[in-house]
């Protein structure tokens, strides 16, 4: 039985478009188009609805409901190089996480192997489950060395962690944007190129200049998925009844400390399926809809905090850019493919600094209408809370496991650390505490290839 | 200006300041391997944290990042500067769009247009949902080039007729019409037909041919009109001698 369907390789591109085109089936799906959610409003220990700055009109709305869903995806943005989107800032994890709801397992964090230099964009897994070939400047399918059972078709932490690894040696290609590996298809031959993953061939195309059939696409590890996210049970339900989380930010514990390839596309349609159905019950069930006293409340608190605070604040030394750009490159650096204790502490120090020096960021722009410098800064406010949370998970956790791999606890630990991850906020540095893993038909055996 | 440096003249408009849209010259350094986008968000970061633009992806799958390079709609992701340099590269709104500020469009009226012609399957009975709808390559081949569509609007702003009449269809709805149409689950090409067939569907289309030329995914929705045209031409036929047939 396969393991996935495909739409050739852009699967999620034709969930996305299906799905946006049949909401416009029905009239009572209302779209709130280019609003930016700032908090959450919560009342009586329930989740009842957000707060939300409307881009176009300049104003900040409360939007109540008896339920709600995050759906914001992931957080890569937090690093330098990511093959997500520029708007992937974890906005969604942050906002449950500030209303006190923990983070799971968010030093799971997957890199890809195969990505771009220089803009990070995504060359697929299908390129090599069609058979292409990953080699160093000497020609050389390097991976005999670190998997010979699997060679290309190895999971992505081991193959991400071989490229670190032939770098250091010494055996990778050198270009403008650093050190590099080959993605070799030219033996796939022009017709299964064409069929099979033209995206693949569009986009080193476009992107690099280059034509797959004749010439090897430069390629390097980049993160790509979080594992982790706001923690829910099956149905998307979070510990704060009335919100719910589905997808990337979410961490229904199907990834475990590695994800396999299209398992998001199960956490679209599956889990996005039964957290839909879950959160459309408990709204139903739900008699009165909330009181408007806690969404007045909310609203005023966070047009002074965004309008008065954030956006009265000047512009100084600390600008926007700069201190995003030092955190990307500070957990890239040590919350990155390897890491080890005293990387790890430092990180954790930095970026608590970091979060002190993000109240003296100030702003240009002091318009209201579509402030994309102040939404930029809000971003960073919660790819803050998201980085702290990474590595703080990352730091207590000393063992290997998937994707979280110490060079200083190079084992699986499963005496000690078979179990998840939860972050908790705080005024200072976060919570960690742990949940154990529900093993069932399944049980925990050593990795093997 | 050092040699290595590039000129982006970027057209300027802030409602909160009033006034008419003026141009911004901004000077940044170049590098063969830029796109446009990449120096407007040099820009951005280093020089005006007040120029405003959509972007997200950076590879040409969301569609946010279109406007005018030197006169041309095209995603600033996917165009080199060095392919558009001439002396300076001029980065405008897209054009026959409402400005809301600097480069950001309004997009409502495109989205009602993509509403307007059923772009979901239509079907009288849906019958037993747990079974999967059969569709062979070919099936899909019939509209897979209609169905790449990123809704990134170049094709309108590229558009006469949509400049001199806003309430043509246009391009992309026309284009996503006919990839329902050919859908073989489908069941509404009738109704959509119909819908083309009116005062604002597809015969306002003069074949210029320009949205073609600009989508930078193939779509060819001049191509989709033309087809379009034919189809309701036949379903109007059809209705005449066989009143109470629906296309298919």
């Amino acid at each position: 039985m396969k393991r996935t369907v495909y739409a050739a390789d852009k699967v999620g591109f034709h969930i996305l478009h299906t799905l946006f085109q049949t909401s416009m089936k029905y009239d009572r799906i209302h779209r709130f188009d280019e609003y930016f959610v700032t908090s959450l409003i919560v009342d009586g220990g329930a989740c009842a609805g957000v707060v939300a700055m409307n881009l176009r009109g300049g104003t900040m709305v409360a939007i109540q409901g008896k339920a709600t869903i995050l759906a914001t995806g992931g957080c890569g943005r937090v690093y330098e190089f990511t093959t997500n989107g520029f708007i992937k800032t974890g906005d969604g994890m942050a906002l449950a996480y500030r209303a006190g709801v923990p983070l799971k397992d968010m030093e799971m964090v997957q890199f890809h192997p195969t990505c771009l230099p220089g803009t990070g964009i995504l060359i697929t897994e299908a390129a090599r489950g069609e058979g292409g070939y990953l080699v160093n400047k000497d020609g050389e399918r390097y991976m005999q060395r670190y998997l010979p059972s699997k060679m290309e078709l190895g999971p992505r932490d081991i193959l991400s962690r071989a490229m670190i690894q032939e770098m250091k040696a010494g055996r990778a290609f050198e270009g403008p944007y650093g050190l590099y590996m080959g993605l070799d298809l030219r033996h796939l031959g022009a017709k299964k190129i064409n069929e099979r993953i033209p995206m693949v061939r569009e986009l080193v195309e476009k992107y690099m200049g280059l034509d797959p059939i004749h010439e090897l696409i430069p390629v390097r590890p980049g993160q790509h998925y979080i594992m982790g996210g706001v923690s829910t049970n099956g149905k998307g339900e979070t510990t704060l009844p009335g919100l719910y989380a589905v997808g990337e930010t979410a961490c229904v514990s199907i990834n475990g400390a590695n994800r396999l390839g299209s398992n998001s596309l199960s956490e679209c349609l599956v889990f996005g399926a039964a957290c839909g159905l879950a959160a459309a019950g408990f709204a139903k069930k739900k008699a009165s809809y909330p009181r408007g006293a806690a969404a007045r409340e909310a609203l005023k608190k966070e047009e002074a905090r965004v309008f008065d605070g954030v956006l009265g604040r000047e512009r100084a030394k600390e600008t926007v850019a700069g201190l995003r750009v030092e955190m990307q490159q500070l957990m890239e650096r040590d919350v990155g493919i390897f890491r080890e204790e005293s990387a790890l502490a430092d990180a954790c120090g930095m970026l608590g600094k970091m979060r002190d020096r993000f109240a003296a960021v100030g702003l240009a722009d002091k318009d209201r209408v579509f402030n994309t410098e102040l939404t930029a800064v809000l971003e960073l406010d919660f790819m803050l809370d998201v980085a702290l949370a990474i590595a703080h998970s990352a730091r207590n956790r000393r063992e290997s496991r998937g994707a979280h791999s110490r060079t200083d606890f190079p084992q699986r630990d499963d005496a000690n650390y078979l179990k998840h991850t939860l972050a908790f906020r705080t005024d200072g540095p976060p919570r960690i505490d742990y949940v154990p893993v529900t093993v069932t038909k399944w049980q925990p055996v050593e990795r093997k290839y | 200006m050092a040699a290595s440096d590039v000129v982006f003249r970027v057209k300027r408009y802030r409602p909160e300041s009033g006034g008419r849209p003026t141009f911004q010259e901004y000077t940044i350094p170049y590098r063969s391997d830029m796109v446009v986008l990449d120096g407007l968000n040099y820009i951005k970061d280093h020089i005006d944290p007040t120029l405003t633009f959509r972007w997200s992806c950076r590879m040409g799958i969301c569609g946010s990042c279109g406007a005018d390079v030197n006169g041309q709609p095209r995603l600033t992701c996917g165009t080199y500067v060095r392919d558009v340099h001439k002396g300076a590269v001029t980065v405008e709104p897209l054009s026959n769009f409402p400005i809301l500020k600097d480069l950001v469009v309004d997009f409502d009226d495109f989205l009602r247009k993509l509403a307007s012609v059923t772009p979901y399957i239509v079907r009288k009975d849906w019958g037993d949902l747990t079974k999967e709808y059969v569709q062979y390559p070919e099936d899909v081949e019939a509209y897979r080039q209609q169905s790449l569509c990123i809704n990134c609007m170049l094709c309108y702003a590229a558009c006469p007729v949509f400049g001199s009449s806003p309430e043509f269809v246009g391009p992309a709805a026309s284009a996503l019409a006919l990839r329902y149409n050919r859908d073989t689950r489908d069941e509404g090409a009738d109704a959509r037909l119909a819908r083309l067939n009116t005062r604002t569907g597809v015969w306002e289309c003069t074949f210029v041919g320009e949205c073609s030329v600009v989508c930078p995914k193939d779509v060819d929705p001049a191509a989709a009109i033309q087809t379009l045209k034919f189809l309701a031409t036949m379903r109007h036929m059809r209705r005449l001698l066989m009143p109470g047939s629906s296309s298919r």
